[in-house]
């Protein structure tokens, strides 16, 4: 076996790869071939580093070099200085924002120092293509130990006393899950990973399997032994290519190594994985209608009871978890329940990956231990608001979930206080929002999602979110009334109550918890006709100060509806009823003449 | 059985487990309102979404509220119908329906028995809160049979469950998503180009104006009107137990003398009756059956047995979507609808001197089908139809409204003769087991040359899906199987298929429970009791018809002596029997093709 001296891993995952990560592992490949130097350093294509506001990453070991926003044409120098004379390349190493010193290993960045991971514990770390480095990081000991053992009831046992809750968003107790599987006999289980990631901006189970492969393909196995299943299936979008394809190399690979098929390690124990893909429906995250559209059949929830554990793919007893539970699983196996359970809080065992979004300075996947708080992800990991702005809300649990304000920041993060605070944690989006924010324009835009992605069976969903749309767009639009806000609130709680699965039955979230956090701005939007954060554009208005106009002209000569009127040397005047709020003329305005009320 | 106590409205309730809110609720007398929900009981009907959440209720304990029609019952469950939270929630969603829905009640074919209209009046809605509008995404589509509003669905997948579940033809399913989902056909394509079978069962259960039949009866009124032409109605056997429902009289009600006065009072020149017909038509399945079973005792390996009944036009274009390859198998004998409209149009326009294009021919029908099947082009001559309108039971009963005329106070008239005379085995043509216990009746008497010991052969008779019987017609074991519901003939044609199957003869029809509860009857709204009222009916009249087989029949034998000769001779080829296509538009999942 080679004996390399350096190993350059980069970000193989799908961010870092459209911004030409392929290009920099081969720029790296020629270079050292160039220079001889093939036998001596080993360069990895690894899964996502989760800091993706740096990407691309390449990060050099042993000396655990973390350079950020690498170009291909950086490789030489980084090879020339840090590889061949042992220099660090300063200028493209992390900026500390506070002192603008540059640090080089990635546990001293505030990024990464309150993290901790588990579930993401390989990501960055192996070459996800390459079994062997999934075995040397205790890969397959986990199944190992649960197939030596062989009680099954043992390992459930395990995974109830570890607290591990379902990461996909609702939050259901994984041990009892698969207990209840075990005792509905049948002469066929199924083990099914829902893999279908649909909440706007969230990528942490694409991450998992374009970054660690295995880890689901062990767990998975450990899941079927547990409840009875010799067949595990994936439901993943087909958007996921990336991903669809390492979980097929690792699949390969498992069945080579005899840790996938018959008689798994010697024993009675046989377990295989088939991929289904989805075609990228949101409702398909709902187990029931995951589960139809693997049949083949229109992807729709139905009715629960039965439940999947009951009757679920083909009418044989399934169950379905999410790819960042499974994650989880080998870990508690390899280092104990009482491990798991001594992190996060009381009900919320463990640690949750975010994917953290908005007007945040370090955008990316994060994990973090559960009872963490909102302003130590927001403040520390994400490094405050863009531009030195002010917080406004922080959206949790994707198009279910609701807006967080201030009051919220200190909040412990975990399932039970997230939904007390009229949120919920969801499958883990995170977004960020400051005081250029209209709460109105974000809760419309949600609806827009689910209107979008309603599968349209029940009345409430299919209906029902279309008119919560119209409604916030007239608000948006200076056209509400204060009924309309007593309609948006009764319709959000009608909808609540009576939709027929949990995408109706959280979609009016982000109206209703922008209603409370944020009465003031709707009343703004209804009876002073006013966007407080001025985003909306039909409340926008533009105008000219004649004070200030030197009547130069450029703005009537710019505005590209010719709403603009006035003589040479003469104050202008904008048509209101022309104006479509470009912002042209501010911007061509050298006197500071125009501002928007 | 295991019994569950629970609390609804502050009233205690017993019941068996498994029972739903909905139905828990009923046996104390509490109505919660449904709208997607839809079952028939005792035929096998279940339409159970759990999608329109009109039915919801609070139960304690529970976060939010619970559809009724498919929540089961739990002990010591508190359960409340009627709270204001209950009702405020009732009311939002049928709001939200009503602001989903074309407003042109007035027009609408549904119009006064519209479900969701009865909802509206119910919950008192009075205007539409929201300004959005329906979707629209739809145009409206005209076929043979079925009228299809996608823009008046509201996705209660009722249509579905029957193309699917009951019927296996897979014509329906929900397409888009979201605001514009509804239940079309795959790629919203024409329903001639899709497997539908036209049964119209679809259209039986539909709560709105989203799927109606085609409506003939303007042109019926016009033909009428015309002096050129002579009108010539015939009636089939199980419009005459329904149609007085119209009327509010009780299911069950056997209206067939009153009909022809009405029909008389109409206008109609000549009102036949197309049981006539159907004893035609055992004349010629019966001779056909035989002369199979002979060839086959004769030990003939080539015949094609087990001969299938014929007079089902649904069943006939299912089988020619969805079993073509065994378009040999079924009976060559047209259905009697349109064995008297060619023999309306040739012996009876030459007895009365008139050309074909001078007769207009209508046929009153419990089915909707009908209406596809006249259209069919090997039924015209010269282009010019054997039976150029065909309407539904609920058409007629129409026309009769609009002619101020009150069914339930007429006398009685009989048929017009010669096509007006018929026998008890024809007029249970009308229900599941009645064509082939007609053809037995009659076979029996040729095979062996010697009255029926007994008329009634109770063993055919039944609601059961799928029933058979063995009937001994001296010495010669008869297997008869008999199926309703497609769903249940396409078991029987895939056991045929795999050799499993040793009936001699099958009687298929396609709606469950025969022509009683065809797509053109009366609604029903999901009570099964009046089906069975009907089921009733039918054999009743045959008890009190004077001759109850089909070969007695003195105008039947006059016309073989004086027009047509033999069964199955060669007048009767020409007139009598049809022949069948591949129509396959959709390849079955598992075949090899």
């Amino acid at each position: 076996m080679a004996n390399y001296k350096y190993h350059i891993l980069l970000c193989g995952g799908t961010g870092c790869t459209a911004s030409e990560s392929p290009k920099i592992k081969a720029n790296f490949e020629s270079i050292l071939a160039e220079k001889n130097l093939t036998d001596d350093v080993q360069v990895v294509a690894t899964g996502c580093f989760g800091f993706c506001e740096k990407g691309p990453i390449v990060k050099i070991l042993p000396d655990n070099t973390f350079y950020t926003q690498v170009k291909p044409e950086d490789c030489r120098e980084i090879v020339d200085e840090h590889i061949i004379k042992g220099r660090k390349v300063q200028r493209l190493l992390y900026e500390n924002p506070e002192d603008k010193a540059h640090i080089s290993d990635s546990k001293h960045m505030g990024f990464y120092k309150k993290q901790m991971r588990i579930a993401l514990r390989n990501c960055g770390f192996i070459d996800p293509e390459n079994i062997e480095e999934y075995i040397a990081r205790d890969g397959y000991k986990a199944l190992a130990t649960v197939l030596e053992q062989n009680d099954p009831m043992a390992t459930i046992d395990i995974m109830k006393k570890s607290g591990l809750r379902g990461r996909g968003g609702a939050g259901f107790p994984t041990g009892l899950k698969w207990e209840l599987c075990r005792k509905n006999e049948a002469d066929q289980k199924y083990m099914i990973c829902n893999a279908d990631e649909g909440d706007p901006g969230a990528f942490m189970d694409r991450s998992i399997l374009e970054g660690d492969p295995h880890t689901l393909i062990e767990a998975m196995a450990i899941g079927g032994f547990c409840i009875g299943a010799t067949k595990g299936l994936v439901y993943i979008r087909a958007e996921y290519p990336l991903a669809i394809h390492r979980l097929q190399v690792a699949i390969g690979q498992a069945r080579e190594y005899g840790l996938l098929g018959d008689n798994i390690f010697g024993t009675d124990f046989s377990f295989d994985i088939e991929l289904r893909y989805g075609a990228g429906a949101f409702v398909c995250g709902e187990e029931t209608a995951l589960i139809h559209s693997m049949e083949g059949k229109r992807g729709e929830p139905t009715f629960k009871p039965p439940f999947p554990a009951q009757e679920g793919y083909l009418k044989k007893p399934s169950n379905v978890n999410n790819v960042e539970t499974f994650a989880n699983v080998p870990v508690i196996i390899n280092k104990g329940w009482e491990w798991f359970s001594s992190i996060g809080t009381e009900k919320s065992k463990g640690t949750k990956v975010f994917a953290l979004a908005g007007q945040i300075n370090n955008v990316g996947l994060i994990e973090v231990p559960m009872g963490i708080t909102l302003r130590e992800v927001i403040y520390e990991i994400g490094g405050g608001i863009k531009g030195g702005k002010k917080f406004k809300a922080v959206q949790t649990g994707g198009p279910s979930g609701g807006c967080l304000t201030e009051k919220f920041l200190d909040t412990p993060i975990d399932y039970d206080n997230l939904i007390a605070a009229g949120s919920m944690m969801g499958s883990g989006g995170m977004i960020v929002m400051d005081e250029t924010s209209c709460m109105v324009s974000v809760a419309k835009f949600y609806l827009d999602f689910t209107v979008e992605e309603s599968c349209g069976k029940c009345t409430p969903c299919r209906i029902g979110n279309k008119r919560l749309y119209e409604l916030l767009d007239k608000i948006t639009k200076g056209q509400g009334t204060m009924d309309d806000l007593d309609q948006l609130r009764n319709l959000s709680r009608v909808i609540k109550d009576t939709a027929l699965c949990g995408l109706g039955q959280t979609s009016p979230n982000p109206v209703l918890s922008t209603i409370d956090n944020f009465w003031d701005e709707y009343v703004a939007h209804v009876k002073d006709k006013k966007c407080p954060a001025g985003q909306c554009k039909a409340l926008k208005q533009y105008v000219i100060d004649p004070e200030k106009c030197k009547g130069c002209t450029a703005c009537a000569r710019n505005c590209p509806v010719g709403a603009i009127k006035g003589t040479v040397k003469m104050p202008h005047e904008i048509n209101q009823e022309l104006c479509i709020k470009c912002g042209t003329c501010i911007e061509k305005c050298k006197f500071n003449a125009i501002s928007i009320i | 059985m295991d019994m569950i106590k629970l609390t609804i409205d502050n009233r205690e309730v017993e019941v068996p487990k498994g029972t739903t809110i909905l139905k828990a609720a009923q046996t104390i007398g509490i109505n919660i309102p449904t709208l997607c929900h839809f079952e028939l009981e005792g035929l096998g009907v279940h339409n159970k979404p759990g999608s329109c959440r009109i039915c919801v209720v609070e139960v304690a304990g529970r976060r939010n509220l619970a559809p009724a029609c498919i929540t089961e019952v739990m002990p010591d469950m508190v359960v409340k119908t009627n709270s204001m939270r209950v009702i405020n929630a009732r009311r939002t969603v049928l709001e939200l329906m009503l602001s989903d829905h074309p407003n042109d009640c007035l027009q609408c074919a549904k119009n006064g028995r519209c479900e969701l209209q009865k909802l509206a009046i119910r919950f008192g809605i009075r205007h539409n809160p929201y300004e959005g509008g329906e979707q629209s995404n739809y145009q409206i589509e005209v076929s043979p049979s079925i009228i299809r509003d996608m823009n008046k669905c509201v996705m209660c997948r009722r249509c579905e469950t029957m193309c699917n579940e009951m019927q296996t033809v897979g014509a329906l399913s929900a397409i888009e998503r979201g605001f514009p989902a509804v239940v079309s056909t795959a790629f919203n394509q024409h329903l001639e180009d899709s497997p539908c079978s036209f049964c119209g069962q679809c259209v039986a259960v539909c709560p709105v104006g989203a799927l109606t039949e085609v409506d003939h009866t303007p042109k019926i009124l016009r033909a009428i009107m015309d002096e050129k032409k002579k009108t010539v109605v015939q009636v089939a056997p199980a419009v005459r137990v329904a149609l007085g429902e119209e009327f509010g009289m009780k299911p069950g009600s056997i209206v067939t003398g009153k009909m022809v006065t009405a029909l008389k009072m109409l206008g109609f020149d000549y009102v036949f009756d197309t049981d006539w017909s159907a004893d035609l038509t055992i004349m010629e399945e019966g001779t056909e059956l035989i002369g199979r079973l002979t060839k086959f005792l004769n030990g003939d390996k080539d015949v094609k047995l087990p001969i299938l009944t014929s007079c089902c036009p649904a069943w006939v274009n299912f089988f020619e979507h969805h079993f073509p390859d065994m378009k040999e198998l079924p009976s060559t004998a047209k259905s009697p609808q349109q064995m008297f409209g060619a023999i309306a149009k040739s012996y009876f326009a030459e007895k009365i001197g008139i050309s074909r294009e001078e007769m207009v021919s209508v046929s009153v029908m419990p089915c909707l089908a009908k209406k596809y099947e006249c259209g069919r082009d090997e039924f015209k001559v010269n282009g010019n139809p054997d039976v150029d309108y065909s309407i539904s039971t609920r058409e007629l009963a129409s026309m009769i409204k609009q002619a101020n005329i009150d069914l339930s106070q007429l006398p009685e008239t009989e048929f017009d003769s010669p096509l007006g005379e018929s026998t008890g085995a024809a007029v249970i043509f009308g229900t599941t087991g009645g064509v082939i216990e007609a053809a037995v009746r009659t076979a029996y008497e040729v095979i062996t040359k010697k009255p029926l010991p007994k008329i009634d052969f109770e063993e055919l008779r039944g609601l059961e899906g799928i029933r058979s019987a063995t009937i001994d017609v001296d010495g010669l074991k008869l297997n008869i199987g008999i199926a309703h519901g497609l769903k249940n003939a396409r078991k029987l044609l895939e056991d045929i298929k795999a050799g499993k199957c040793n009936f001699h003869a099958i009687e298929v029809m396609a709606c469950p429970g025969g022509c009683i509860d065809g797509a053109g009857q009366p609604l029903h709204h999901g009570n099964s009791d009046v089906i069975k009222a009907r089921w009733e009916a039918i054999y009743r009249a045959d008890k009190e018809m004077p001759i109850r087989k089909s070969h007695e029949n003195p105008s039947i034998q006059a016309i073989y002596k004086e027009f047509l000769g033999e069964p199955c001779g060669h007048k009767s080829h020409e007139l009598l029997h049809t022949h069948y296509f591949d129509r396959q538009t959709v390849v079955e999942v598992g075949s090899e093709n």
